[in-house]
């Protein structure tokens, strides 16, 4: 179907200010994304996948700014020994980072991928995204595969001591930044990769995830710190027989986060995990859009999302779970809650089951609640004032999503942020 | 200790008086028990005494040791030393036990410019304290109220209110939804606290609990007003004649 004319000019005018980079040998994938964007068109108001966000900021050529928060609070993760990769405003800082060796992966930068004979990711990149875009497209991550400046490979084929982690700082209130991470969890190897940062004013990132049979991966990430930032964020996730994925996804402010995360169970007894925990306040559009194709027997998956929201912030939850033909024994589960602490606040909610196989059980729930007095007033009958309550009451919301982080140390972390994030309202 | 002087509330949503005042002292050192009919009013006592929303207070005055608790907010007079054991103790999914509990003893604690309790501290006292109440460990980790059952909720109650170690307690049919060994606990629980400086308002709809917790003085209500005060035997005509002939005789 030919795009709209004012969907194609958007898209062109989009395409016009940008230059496909030349990042190691992944030039044929960057050009069939690029062609993949011209066909669809960069998304538009009216998009039924754009329903409750606007995608305008996220499209137009010029970055919106975004003024880098001046804070001494320490970041996230910081207490865990880990291996860091640092990126500056998208791009890869060495001095900052770790050396990138560590027993049990093999972790190259993109522009790597190209030095290296037979690097396993060349004909990697761009596969997950380029398989995506039925039945819904997601032209924001085909955008990423042609443009993505920088990236890394991470190949993990043991069990390596500590979590990759990372850490996306941002510096110029008008950088506009495209990463592409490819990960390969090999048969039987288990890595924990933590995300965090700002990472720029406007931040397209892109994650493409394989793991083979009986792999595991554990992917932690925090997305906040500045206000005004906007991010798009594509993950994909293929996960192969008894192979285990297991996500959460803390975001607390940013004028505006897209997250979508798009998993395909494809060997039976896969396990997939995807949960949320976003604390907004004011200006904050928070939009999380699962998809899940159950295309395997046996497998599991299940999706927390928890929003609380406050002074007039959106929260946005799309999720389906598709479970094809012969897909019998699923048994997956969907919930997306909203707490909203003052009337201004609102939550918009879309889930979806869609289901072609007789022997499943699927169940979904989406809730939106204010804080329930007959709990609040049972604490503060007991000494304890109503703020601190409502705080209490606000992170035992939370907890379900939360609880999905197996690692305490890494889950102390996040509710460390929590906690952070609530006490400075409190003043 | 406890002294409630004329007190007339209604019902803040619709025009319904509930309580028609009710004039009641309660002394440290004593046990008074308020039985009488349902709709009578004593739970709403209850509600309004320790701040519960939904009340408005028309007429009269409720005082702990001379300090005005109708002005307070539930956490202040809470922190004053005022504690309601609740009939229906609320569940709270996800605010673990003994998180709670360490947050409202530091909480009350800080109020009042005590130190606030060590978690050491109070892991050796909450332990002692569970055990003779016969709460287990797994008990006090689980989320508040989560799964409990009757008994384990109002022995949860009894537990706070040992930790909390409040001058005034009041307790909102405490005896409901026990079996006979529950309420055995509960009413040792209670009896251990019993002292010199602290009061005890016992509300409940039979004579069975006082069998346990011996008051000295026992009111009947009806109407939202006391309508009859007298010692222990008061109970036990209430229990050999029902309420029926005590209501005829001061109507």
């Amino acid at each position: 179907m030919a795009l709209d004319d004012r969907k194609l000019n958007a898209t062109e005018e989009r395409l016009a200010a940008m230059t496909v980079p030349d990042v190691g040998c992944t030039k044929t994938a960057r050009q069939s994304a690029l062609a993949r964007v011209r066909a669809m068109g960069l998304p538009a108001r009216r998009d039924e996948y754009w329903k409750f966000t606007r995608p305008d900021t996220l499209v137009q050529p010029e970055a919106p700014k975004a003024a880098v928060f001046a804070s001494d609070e320490a970041w996230v993760f910081d207490a865990i020994d880990r291996l860091k990769i640092v990126f500056v405003d998208g791009v890869f800082n060495a001095d900052l980072s770790d050396d990138l060796t560590l027993e049990g992966v093999e972790i190259d930068r993109l522009e790597d991928v190209c030095c290296q004979d037979n690097h396993w990711a060349e004909d990697f990149y761009g596969t997950l995204e380029a398989n995506s875009h039925d039945p819904v497209e997601r032209p924001l991550a085909a955008l990423n595969t042609a443009f993505a400046g920088d990236g890394v490979t991470i190949r993990v084929t043991g069990k390596p001591s500590k979590p990759i982690s990372l850490i996306y700082t941002h510096e110029s209130e008008t950088s506009d930044v495209f990463l592409h991470h490819v990960v390969r969890v090999e048969s039987g190897a288990e890595a924990t990769i933590l995300e965090n940062g700002p990472a720029a004013a406007r931040f397209n990132k892109c994650f493409e995830i394989d793991i083979a049979d009986g792999g595991t991966l554990h992917h932690i990430r925090a997305q906040g710190r500045d206000h005004e930032r906007r991010a798009a964020a594509h993950m994909f996730a293929r996960l192969g027989k008894e192979s285990v994925y297991k996500s959460f996804t803390l975001t607390v402010n940013g004028v505006l986060t897209r997250n979508e995360t798009v998993i395909e169970l494809t060997g039976d007894d896969a396990v997939a995990h995807v949960a949320g925990a976003c604390l907004g306040d004011g200006d904050f559009h928070h939009d999380d859009t699962v998809f899940i194709t159950h295309d395997a027997v046996n497998c599991e998956s299940r999706q927390v999302f928890k929003k609380v929201l406050r002074n007039g912030a959106t929260g946005v939850f799309q999720g389906k779970i598709l479970v094809k033909p012969g897909a019998q024994k699923t048994d997956g589960y969907q919930i997306s809650q909203s707490l909203l602490l003052d009337d201004d606040s609102q939550f918009l909610a879309k889930p979806e089951l869609e289901i072609y196989a007789d022997d499943v059980a699927c169940s979904h729930g989406s809730t939106s609640g204010a804080i329930d007095e007959d709990a609040l007033f049972y604490l503060r009958a007991r000494g304890v004032p109503k703020d601190i309550a409502t705080d209490l009451l606000t992170l035992a919301f939370l907890a379900e999503a939360v609880d999905e982080i197996e690692n305490e140390e890494i889950a102390d972390e996040i509710n460390g942020r929590l906690e952070g994030w609530l006490e400075r309202r409190r003043g | 200790m406890l002294e409630i002087k004329n007190l007339k509330v209604k019902l803040e949503e619709e025009d319904k008086q509930i309580l028609k005042g009710v004039d009641l002292t309660v002394e440290a050192g004593k046990v008074h028990a308020i039985m009488g009919p349902n709709g009578s009013g004593k739970s709403t006592l209850s509600y309004v005494l320790s701040g519960r929303d939904g009340y408005e207070v028309t007429e009269g005055s409720a005082t702990l040791e001379g300090e005005d608790l109708l002005e307070l907010e539930p956490e202040e007079r809470a922190a004053l030393g005022l504690f309601l054991a609740f009939q229906y103790p609320v569940e709270i999914p996800g605010v673990g036990n003994m998180t709670f509990l360490r947050t409202a003893v530091n909480a009350q604690r800080k109020a009042r410019g005590q130190e606030e309790m060590s978690a050491a501290e109070f892991l050796k006292v909450i332990r002692a304290k569970a055990k003779t109440l016969k709460i287990d460990a797994d008990m006090l980790k689980r989320p508040v109220n989560v799964g409990f059952s009757g008994g384990e909720k109002k022995r949860n109650e009894i537990l706070q209110m040992a930790m909390l170690e409040p001058k005034m307690c009041i307790l909102d049919e405490t005896d409901s939804g026990l079996d006979v060994d529950a309420m055995k606990l509960v009413s040792e629980g209670v009896n251990a606290l019993r002292d010199a400086g602290r009061g005890f308002l016992v509300i409940t709809h039979y004579q069975r609990l006082l069998d346990h917790i011996k008051p000295d003085v026992v009111h009947i209500m009806a109407d939202g007003r006391i309508v009859k005060t007298g010692g222990p035997e008061l109970a036990l005509e209430v229990e050999q004649n029902g309420y029926a002939d005590i209501l005829s005789e001061v109507a």
